[in-house]
């Protein structure tokens, strides 16, 4: 099991899902807002799962989601990007879920029958994500708005997987190769959102209830 | 209306008949089953569903009653008193 | 058999829904009626959507994965029923579009409590289980409404509000069986949340001078579901160890509660704009509708 690759996969859905689920109540249309509230909970659902994984049955997951420093989250710095404007939300939504599926195929293959397991059950799930972002995707493909979102978070997108399966997100996506803004550093985005993330946690004694 | 409405039926289990649900205002089939999904199904309350654009219901809500047409209908036959003469005569009419 | 005629007269249309009659979208009503149900509906519709606002927030804060989820769930259904409500809205002849406009230009109501801030954790227990629960008192009795695509949303709105209550409670339990920090997060924001739930009900009109009664819109009088949520949720309250903030509240012995009377003023004061967050969450949501304006126009034009 290759720990750090699942963090990253895990951190990846958390954080996403966090701004994801920012939408929820100011999304453009109503009908929107339900379904993408949906597509936000899964994501945190999926990184629950992989938290779970990653600590075993006795261990505690909301612990390793919440109570690392800021340094030791896994996540891509495409998911921590603050983009509440519906352009960009979607075009992250579109190249995340493109990527999300190359890196996911390549985990169904995983050894460990656990990990390939979860691998497709989230996979599975991710199909109506897909389904969704192609929706808007085929709407605004040709909004300059749109477009511009695209291209500025081409890079980021690029950073989402390892280098040896960019090549698949390319020939996918349409766009020629460019220099990825790499996992492995974090934005500015990142401290703020874990001050917010964390706040009620942090104002009890570690090992408090909720 | 100057939005699409689509009408929302679903199938709650295996075995019932579609149910009007709803309606979503959606552009078109795709979006409309991407919305229908969530606000009908997102509990696992419905095993399925059938999306239509308002448009393409046809309203059908009257029909002529002019004649006694009760004889074609179970609440024009009444048997009691009948069948309790017939017991009677029969000798077959029990107690009470 | 015919088909049910509605009576095209006023009086005999009253003497209908008094009766039980329904009535559907296509069937006449008189324009007082329909007024009034429009204005009803959006109310409630408004209230669907400005009470995500306060409990948006703490999504964001939410402090395990759990909680995270469920209170995301909670919130979607409330967006949810904002539709469903807005839906029906609609069909009876006023667009969303304006509905949301009239909203954020303080044109048109929504419900008290969603005037206030929420300060603290404590604040989303409260809301979810006891806001929640004087809202489904409401809501059960809309069962009845005599306009019956509302009344078939009302159906969908409280199987789904069910899970809330109890998720609600349940942040409260932990909380009271927590830190004593934690439980007096709890009784600090009942403290603050007392007053707004004590006057969502309403002033007690009594019923034959309510025309929503008499429209048979709402089958319910203000101070039966008041009545009703103190009967229900006071023991339940109490059973926790925390206190009501109203010395004068007790149950006499006919099972009528006695409570400080609420101030009506504040109510009235609140819901025509004036409360503590008013301002801010409709700018915030205005900011929302303009800026992804847009995106209406793209998707939703012909």
């Amino acid at each position: 099991m290759n720990e750090q690759a699942l963090l990253g996969l895990a951190d990846d859905e958390l954080v996403l899902g966090w701004r994801d689920s920012e939408w929820t109540g100011i999304a453009p249309m109503l009908e929107e807002d339900v379904a993408f509230s949906s597509i936000a909970q899964n994501e945190i659902g999926h990184a629950r799962a992989v938290y779970e994984l990653l600590v075993g049955p006795n261990g505690d997951a909301d612990a390793l989601a919440f109570d690392r420093v800021t340094e030791e989250y896994r996540c891509a710095p495409l998911v921590e990007l603050h983009l509440l404007e519906w352009a960009h939300t979607i075009a992250r939504r579109w190249l995340y879920e493109i990527a999300d599926q190359i890196r996911l195929t390549a985990l169904k293959d995983d050894s460990d029958a656990t990990v390939a397991g979860l691998a497709a059950k989230i996979d599975r799930e991710e199909a109506y994500h897909r389904m969704h972002a192609e929706m808007w995707h085929d709407r605004l493909r040709d909004e300059p708005r749109f477009k511009a979102a695209v291209e500025e978070l081409w890079p980021y997108a690029l950073g989402v997987l390892p280098a040896e399966l960019r090549g698949e997100l390319v020939s996918r996506v349409g766009i020629a190769e460019v220099e990825a803004v790499e996992r492995g550093t974090h934005t500015d985005e990142l401290a703020p959102l874990w001050e917010e993330m964390t706040e009620v946690r942090r104002s009890a004694p570690a090992g408090a209830q909720w | 209306m100057s939005h699409p409405v689509w009408e929302v039926f679903r199938k709650e289990k295996r075995g019932a008949a579609f149910e009007h649900a709803g309606s979503v205002v959606a552009p078109d089939a795709d979006f409309a089953e991407a919305w229908a999904r969530e606000q009908y199904g997102r509990r696992g309350e419905s095993v399925a569903l059938w999306l239509v654009p308002r448009d393409a219901i046809r309203d059908v809500e009257d029909w002529a009653d002019e004649f006694d047409l009760k004889y074609r209908r179970v609440d024009g036959y009444s048997i009691k008193a009948r069948l309790k003469e017939a017991r009677e005569r029969a000798g077959t009419a029990g107690p009470g | 058999m015919a088909a049910v005629e509605i009576p095209r007269d006023e009086q005999a249309f009253l003497e209908y829904v008094q009766a039980g009659g329904q009535v559907e979208v296509t069937d006449w009503m008189p324009d007082d009626y329909r007024a009034k149900l429009i204005k009803f509906i959006e109310m409630h519709g408004n209230s669907e959507l400005m009470g995500v606002l306060p409990e948006r927030e703490w999504i964001l804060r939410a402090p395990t994965l759990q909680r995270k989820l469920a209170l995301t769930a909670k919130v979607q259904d409330e967006v949810g029923h904002a539709q469903l409500i807005y839906r029906v809205v609609e069909d009876l002849g006023k667009p969303r579009e304006q509905c949301l406009a009239d909203l954020v230009d303080g044109k048109a109501k929504f419900h008290n409590v969603f005037h206030y801030p929420t300060k603290t954790w404590g604040d989303v227990g409260v809301i979810a289980w006891l806001v929640d629960a004087a809202a489904i008192i409401s809501q059960k009795a809309l069962l009845k409404c005599s306009y019956a695509p509302y009344a078939r949303i009302m159906k969908k709105i409280c199987w789904e509000e069910s899970f809330h209550i109890l998720h609600g409670r349940d942040v409260i339990l932990a909380m009271v069986t927590g830190t004593p920090e934690q439980f007096e997060l709890v009784q600090e924001a009942l403290d603050r949340w007392w007053g707004p739930l004590m006057q969502f009900h309403g002033n007690p009109i009594p019923k034959d001078e309510d025309p929503m009664y008499l429209w048979r819109i709402k089958s319910q009088g203000n101070e039966e579901a008041r009545q009703q949520f103190l009967e229900g949720y006071v023991p339940q309250i109490r059973e926790l160890g925390l206190t009501v903030p109203d010395p004068k509240l007790r149950r006499r012995d006919d099972g009528v509660w006695e409570y400080t009377e609420p101030d009506w003023a504040e109510l009235r004061h609140v819901v025509t704009g004036h409360g503590p967050k008013t301002e801010e969450r409709l700018a915030f949501r205005r900011g929302f509708l303009e800026r992804e304006q847009w995106v209406r126009d793209t998707v939703l034009a012909a």
